[in-house]
């Protein structure tokens, strides 16, 4: 099976300091990779790296696409990755209003990724928006609401539906759960646990809790100071961690 | 249009320019000439790459800004010794910003001036397009208060010249979307978007979209926004299509009524509030238009025949 991301060899530099340093690896298609960390152990940077939204300084990010095989995303032309970013692939921003338009109805949040690659029937814009909206239930008579209008859970889910309803293969999520609280967080990952099983997604999700990563991820990376220094598939990694930052890390949580 | 001599403006061009007008303490219609060099190069820049829109130095004129400032620099520019001009503002040739206009390029350039559509060579518009078909010796520029039609959906001007660049215009839908949404229908009425040749999505000025249709013409169109700093235009023929979806078409609407001084029924109708009682009535915006009519003999229903209205 041919991976459908290939990672080799990323790094990003500020000046004299490492975002992220010589980051490989291989993700295949359906899999769901965890990235954890501290904060400003460059899970960010690698994300938005491999996103497209920062130019790395050294590496590849080789995407499978569905025309042309392997291509490398860091030296495709921007129309090519625009493209890329709102069909094959999907973000999902840690703050909603981030990947929302908030002067902007539910509906046509969901409808812009459609409508950007040419749909251009009223109807069908708005069924597929209707049905999205029901996939992260959210009612149907919200579709004409603004997402200002919406509990901070409810804009996480729309802004999931937003990203979804063009099919993408790969979905970049960036700690998808934080600042929700637990009920609405267990919900959250409900959902996309659902969502990634029925689409068959590819899925890399930053983030810091490490429970999230027990409950979606099939494979972990733990990083710190910018260089991954473990990783495993994730019952591995949080039962038996190797390095000293994943034990301090695991051992860190706190039990209740 | 213009000729290569002005462009390479030679001295002794220049020196005649000068003695030709020297009963006027302003250089021909106002501005330098370096000053209209550098627009003219805008202007051939925005005809080469139609809908584009070309930054220019724009500059302090004596009106202030939203009075059509970008329109009479580009007026300025195109203007000959030999133009008959003409102002209109919402398609009337009597209201304050077209008069004061006509006057300014009276007192500055000297040039004849005429309220008939047929007879000028230069026309400059806000917000209408002539009612009458203009022919390819005539130049309609456009005064522009914002020329970015992505303006209010992305606040960010570098943004919106990069989704220009890459023709990335979903968004323009997403405003048609809401429309849809929120309204049952594109409420858009006016400054309604269209795609130009393909390319590049424009704003045709806040022109009613009852005119959106015209704008593929054989006059020269020109669009000049002084504040915001662009201007663009469209060359003769140009393909012009407006934005819709396919189950929710494209429709220049104009009030159901006919004009109530000329009677006609296929020109945009202002609509005016005659009493205190809520009476109103409709009639034609383009002044000329329906003078002519009138002069032909045509009356409405609120009219009366043009001889007893001018005693």
């Amino acid at each position: 099976m041919t991976p459908l991301l290939q990672v080799e060899g990323l790094s990003k530099f500020y000046g004299q300091r490492v975002g992220c340093a010589d980051v490989s690896f291989d993700l295949y298609p359906g899999e769901v990779m965890g990235i954890v960390g501290e904060s400003g152990s460059g899970k960010s940077t690698l994300l938005n790296c491999m996103a497209g939204h920062l130019p790395p300084d050294t590496g590849q990010v080789l995407f499978n696409t569905r025309t042309d095989g392997m291509r490398d995303t860091v030296t495709m032309s921007e129309p090519e990755r625009r493209m890329l970013g709102r069909t094959d692939w999907a973000f999902v921003h840690q703050h909603a209003r981030d990947g929302l338009r908030m002067n902007v109805s539910a509906g046509g949040n969901v409808g812009e990724r459609l409508m950007a690659v040419g749909a251009r029937h009223y109807g069908d814009i708005r069924d597929q928006a209707i049905d999205w909206l029901g996939r992260v239930e959210i009612a149907a008579d919200r579709i004409d609401d603004r997402p200002r209008q919406f509990s901070g859970g409810m804009q996480q889910r729309l802004q999931i539906a937003r990203n979804l309803v063009t099919g993408p293969r790969l979905v970049f999520m960036d700690e998808p759960t934080g600042g929700l609280d637990v009920s609405v967080q267990a919900r959250l990952l409900d959902l996309l646990r659902g969502l990634v099983r029925e689409m068959g997604l590819s899925a890399i999700i930053v983030t810091h809790d490490l429970a999230v990563v027990r409950l979606l991820a099939d494979r972990l990376m733990v990083m710190k100071d910018g260089h991954v220094v473990e990783t495993g598939l994730t019952d591995q990694v949080l039962d038996d961690p190797q390095h000293a930052y994943s034990q301090l890390l695991v051992s860190s949580v706190l039990q209740v | 249009m213009f000729s290569d001599q002005f462009l390479l403006a030679p001295l002794h061009h220049i020196n005649l320019l000068l003695r030709s007008y020297i009963m006027s303490d302003y250089n021909f219609a106002y501005l330098d000439e370096q000053t209209k060099r550098m627009i003219r190069r805008a202007i051939l820049k925005g005809l080469a790459i139609p809908g584009y829109q070309v930054p220019f130095a724009s500059r302090e004129m004596p009106m202030p800004y939203g009075w059509g400032t970008g329109g009479v620099q580009v007026s300025a520019a195109v203007m000959t010794q030999s133009d008959v001009f003409k102002v209109i503002d919402q398609g009337a040739d009597d209201t304050t910003n077209a008069v004061s206009i006509r006057r300014f390029f009276e007192r500055t350039a000297d040039v004849e001036t005429t309220e008939a559509t047929a007879e000028a060579t230069v026309i400059q518009t806000r917000h209408r397009i002539p009612e009458e078909p203009l022919n390819a010796d005539q130049i309609l520029v456009y005064q522009v208060p914002i020329p970015e039609p992505l303006r209010f959906l992305e606040p960010s001007e570098v943004e919106t010249r990069k989704m220009h660049a890459l023709e990335d215009y979903g968004l323009m839908h997403v405003k048609l979307y809401e429309d849809i949404s929120a309204h049952g229908a594109i409420a858009t009425a006016y400054a309604y978007p269209v795609e130009v040749e393909g390319r590049y999505v424009m704003d045709p000025s806040p022109i009613p979209k009852f005119d959106n249709p015209k704008l593929s013409m054989p006059a020269i169109q020109l669009f000049g926004a002084g504040r915001e700093q662009r201007i663009y235009a469209l060359p003769p023929y140009t393909q012009v299509v407006s934005l819709d979806f396919e189950d929710y078409p494209f429709e220049a609407t104009k009030a159901d009524h006919p004009c109530g001084l000329c009677g006609s029924t296929d020109s945009y109708l202002d609509e005016l509030i005659v009493d205190d009682a809520g009476g109103r009535m409709f009639m034609c915006s383009d002044t000329d238009y329906c003078g002519a009519r009138r002069a032909k003999g045509h009356v409405g229903a609120e009219g009366t025949p043009l001889q007893e209205d001018a005693v």
